[in-house]
């Protein structure tokens, strides 16, 4: 197969950015191409800039690329410019690495990590010259996978995908591989597909009868007794095992989260009710401390790049996590400027006495994720962060330095009151209060986003806000907000409205999305190529409601579209918890607290896999606090406040 | 921020193939990464937030190749640069090699201050090498050049006559090219802009196929003189002992 660089090489000359569709990143491979070998084509449907940072993405593409059976390029969708030009010509999409047509390729397979870049998919299979819709694809077409966190609602792409992986994919690629492989390039497509079938954790939607009563669905079942009704999530037991990426690409156009980048644990069970991230990816399974270190040290040496981020959904509960990062800022005394970053789901002293260690120099700002505005709606979505604990927090960021400090907060959370979202500005007011006190530059910025309700999660069973009314919320918070030294930004209603359609869409919202992308809807991520009339209209010529969709609530005995999908999570643990939920209780993290079976570990002969049986030091939201107080406003922070 | 105690290196390098797409701020990203990778003890800026102090001359459009790039660096303790080309361009990604170091004087100019004239190979696409001639011819009898363009966001009409040192066709056809001399001073004239008056002057349109420029050469005038960044300027030979200077790193 030629490659289409010098076809391609003239155009870039034309577009924005282009050494986006270069390569040559380090720690990028240029594969043979074998014909004895499976070749993969991963493919991240947002701009470069977006996708090239996914770690997802990296992991697999170099452990395909280590076995001698297959091998791995990588495209990204190129954006509008190119994208032009290329159809002018009638050139395809294409690989980084070698140029080679997508359509070369044996498997071209997403990463699904937001459901408003569904039309991209769609775009970049067509661009691929590859037939949009499963069915019509002839047996020497490419095999369309798709895994990531979207995968587990897989019916709003199942026209689409050929095969969807559930969960971690380090070990699925491998088995894939081999059932391509023994298939053979004289396969009928749809023999191939049976066989990927038998794969744990691969869910082949054509094999599966969607039933529908009136607008629900009443069942979907598999159309062969091989195939199985119900797919089980992929969960590697052990991340020591997996020590990817090994060699980080380092972009040579700088990207977001531009910095060498090391997964310190993978999972989490804060039990934050709204996440669905911290539900699917359970159990916790921390990397050994040393391979930590090792991993960084490495990976600076090799990267040349001066910050390193520890990354999982909450790396302040890494076990040790303070001496990791006391030997990461020791290790560089002498030898320049490394910068360390960490998200963290904690609020508390010790999150900031970490924060402290790491950011010398710095000082810039640091931000917190109270995610509701009072006690009581924070017991409701189980972010269990007192009010004590936030302004302790704050106040020790301000009189350590820090002059401005973000505050990420949630609208459209269920139970929800006004006074629940007026809450927010009293805490920023508050916030700015307390940071005054140590420096008159204290600002405060409040980022508010409107919430999604998500499949596999407590609040799956909850009907959306519509976009008028988490508008209103935002400017309830503008309006209570206004001169008071905090800036408050939001994210647009409307885009979530349209999140919210994809979100727990069921099959037929593939016909609607597939109207969205033909109607120029690509890039809908992007605020100046989104416009939520296109998705109404794609609704209504479907004959769909979008509030049946996005605002309805569910009821308990109501056939979820991915019910035949799992998490390894017992419905009966979901519901539970959303019943706690309504009742304003919370949870505690099962990691240092007794098991409440959730259904991951007992179901599937899985352990957490922690450094430390106990609770951080310093304590910590969830870990044994008492969970029946935590709302009480501090006065007397207030009457200091008010004093000045 | 130079001169004062430091130890000034100058280094040419090459920025070709691929890598010619890659902007001039992503190439001074690659350049810090580099300097990292091979632990060069390069000298901070002081302040907020240190930055190796690291200066390049003038920018190289993205899409141009260039044989002759240079750049500035200032280290915190003497080595020998015999060694960096080598060192440097491994770390660096592929298509950016660096060719010759050479040690400063202390208080050397700057590179975007020093250099006067800047030299390119240009590869005119779609203009037949007979029409290339005449527009070549007509061109350097013209009194102005005028080519409307866009500078900071906004349409102006700018003169690349006066900026026009040297131009010629090179080579036979089909592979005639052009040599251009391209002064850097006043208004400095960018190629393509030189292209296109060449365009309106044979009366044609830009077509589909791409322009390739290669840049040759940069030069230093210096009384009467021309000098290369890397010649122009050396230390002195054992000027090195005046010690590491204490710098701030970073904490």
């Amino acid at each position: 197969m030629t490659t289409l660089w010098p076809r391609i090489e003239p155009l870039l000359a034309r577009v924005e950015k282009p050494a986006r569709y270069i390569g040559m990143e380090s720690g990028s491979v240029t594969p043979e191409h074998r014909t004895d070998q499976v070749s993969w084509l991963l493919v991240y449907p947002d701009t470069y800039e977006i996708g090239l940072p996914n770690q997802g993405l990296q992991i697999l593409y170099e452990i395909i690329n280590e076995r001698p059976d297959a091998c791995a390029e990588r495209a990204y969708a190129p954006w509008v410019d190119l994208e032009a030009e290329l159809r002018a010509r009638g050139l395809p999409l294409f690989s980084l690495e070698t140029h080679r047509p997508a359509s070369a390729f044996d498997i071209v397979a997403f990463n699904l990590s937001a459901e408003l870049i569904y039309t991209n998919v769609l775009n970049c299979i067509d661009l691929a010259g590859i037939p949009v819709r499963a069915e019509h694809r002839s047996d020497d077409a490419p095999l369309v996978l798709a895994g990531g966190h979207c995968a587990y609602n897989p019916e709003p792409l199942a026209d689409f995908v050929d095969a969807f992986v559930i969960g971690d994919g380090e070990e699925a690629v491998g088995e894939i591989t081999a059932v391509v492989s023994a298939a053979g390039r004289d396969r009928r497509r749809t023999d191939l597909l049976r066989d990927l079938a038998t794969i744990p954790g691969v869910y082949v939607p054509s094999l599966y009868e969607v039933h529908y009563d009136g607008p629900a669905v009443a069942a979907v079942e598999p159309r062969y007794p091989d195939v199985p009704s119900r797919v089980e999530k992929r969960t590697i037991a052990d991340l020591a095992d997996w020590p990817y990426p090994k060699h980080q690409l380092i972009p040579l156009v700088e990207v977001v989260h531009d910095r060498l980048n090391v997964e310190v644990f993978r999972g989490c069970t804060r039990g934050c009710r709204f996440c669905q991230a911290g539900m699917i990816t359970r159990p916790v399974r921390e990397r050994p401390a040393d391979q930590v270190r090792s991993m960084v040290r490495d990976g600076l040496r090799r990267s040349g790049y001066d910050e390193v981020a520890l990354t999982s959904l909450s790396s302040a509960d890494f076990s040790g996590i303070d001496g990791v990062v006391a030997d990461l800022v020791g290790d560089q005394e002498g030898t320049g400027c490394v910068s360390l970053s960490l998200p963290s789901l904690r609020v508390d002293a010790f999150t900031v006495g970490l924060a402290s260690e790491i950011q010398r120099v710095r000082r810039t700002g640091l931000t917190f994720a109270p995610e509701a505005g009072t006690w009581r709606l924070r017991s409701v979505i189980n972010k269990l962060i007192t009010e004590d604990d936030l302004y302790a927090s704050v106040d020790a960021a301000y009189s350590q330095g820090w002059r401005r400090v973000k505050l990420y907060f949630m609208v459209g959370l269920p139970t929800e009151m006004d006074d629940d979202t007026l809450g927010i500005a009293e805490l920023a007011r508050n916030v700015v209060a307390i940071g005054r006190r140590s420096t008159r530059a204290a600002t405060a910025t409040i980022s508010v986003g409107g919430f999604v309700p998500k499949p596999h999660t407590p609040f799956q069973w909850f009907g959306q806000n519509d976009a008028p009314e988490l508008g209103r919320k935002v400017g309830l918070l503008r309006d209570a907000l206004r001169r008071s030294g905090a800036q408050v930004r939001w994210h647009d209603p409307a885009a979530t409205f349209a999140e919210g359609i994809a979100s727990r869409g069921d099959r037929r919202i593939g016909r609607v999305i597939e109207r969205v992308w033909r109607a120029g809807g690509t890039f809908q991520e992007w605020s100046e190529r989104f416009d939520l009339d296109r998705w109404v209209d794609a609704m209504g010529a479907e004959g769909l409601d979008p509030h049946w969709y996005v605002t309805r609530h569910r009821h308990r005995d109501e056939v979820l579209p991915w019910a035949h999908i799992s998490a390894g999570l017992h419905e009966d643990f979901l519901w539970d918890d959303w019943q706690s939920a309504l009742a304003e209780h919370g949870l505690p993290d099962c990691r240092w607290t007794p098991c409440y079976d959730c259904g991951v570990c007992t179901d599937h002969a899985l352990e957490h896999v922690v450094g430390s049986p106990v609770p951080p030091a310093g304590g910590s939201q969830g870990t044994g606090q008492d969970l029946s107080r935590g709302g009480a406003v501090p006065v007397r922070f207030l009457e200091v406040a008010r004093a000045r | 921020m130079r001169g004062d105690a430091g130890h000034p290196i100058r280094l040419g390098f090459s920025k070709q193939g691929k890598v010619r797409f890659v902007s001039h701020r992503d190439v001074a990203r690659a350049v810090e990464r580099a300097i990292r990778i091979e632990a060069l003890p390069v000298a901070f800026t002081q302040g907020f937030s240190p930055r190796p102090k690291v200066s390049f001359g003038l920018a190289l459009a993205v899409g141009y190749e260039s044989r002759a790039e240079y750049l500035d660096l200032e280290l915190r303790d003497p080595i020998d640069p015999a060694g960096l080309p080598e060192a440097l361009s491994a770390a660096l990604p592929d298509g950016l090699d660096v060719t010759g170091a050479a040690a400063l004087a202390p208080r050397a100019p700057a590179l975007q201050e020093a250099v006067t004239t800047v030299g390119y190979e240009v590869r005119v696409a779609d203009l037949a090498p007979a029409a290339l001639t005449d527009a070549v011819r007509l061109a350097l009898a013209a009194e102005t050049l005028p080519v409307p363009t866009t500078r900071k966001g906004r349409d102006v009409v700018v003169d690349v006559r006066p900026g026009l040192e040297h131009l010629e066709v090179a080579g036979e056809a089909p592979a005639a090219s052009l040599a251009v001399e391209l002064s850097t001073r006043s208004r400095a004239a960018r190629p393509a802009e030189l292209l296109t008056a060449l365009r309106v002057l044979a009366g044609v349109d830009a077509g589909d196929g791409e322009d390739r420029v290669l840049r040759t050469h940069q030069w230093i005038e210096r009384d009467g003189a021309r000098l290369e960044p890397l010649e122009a300027d050396r230390a002195p030979l054992a000027s090195a002992e005046a010690g590491p200077r204490a710098l701030e790193a970073c904490a």
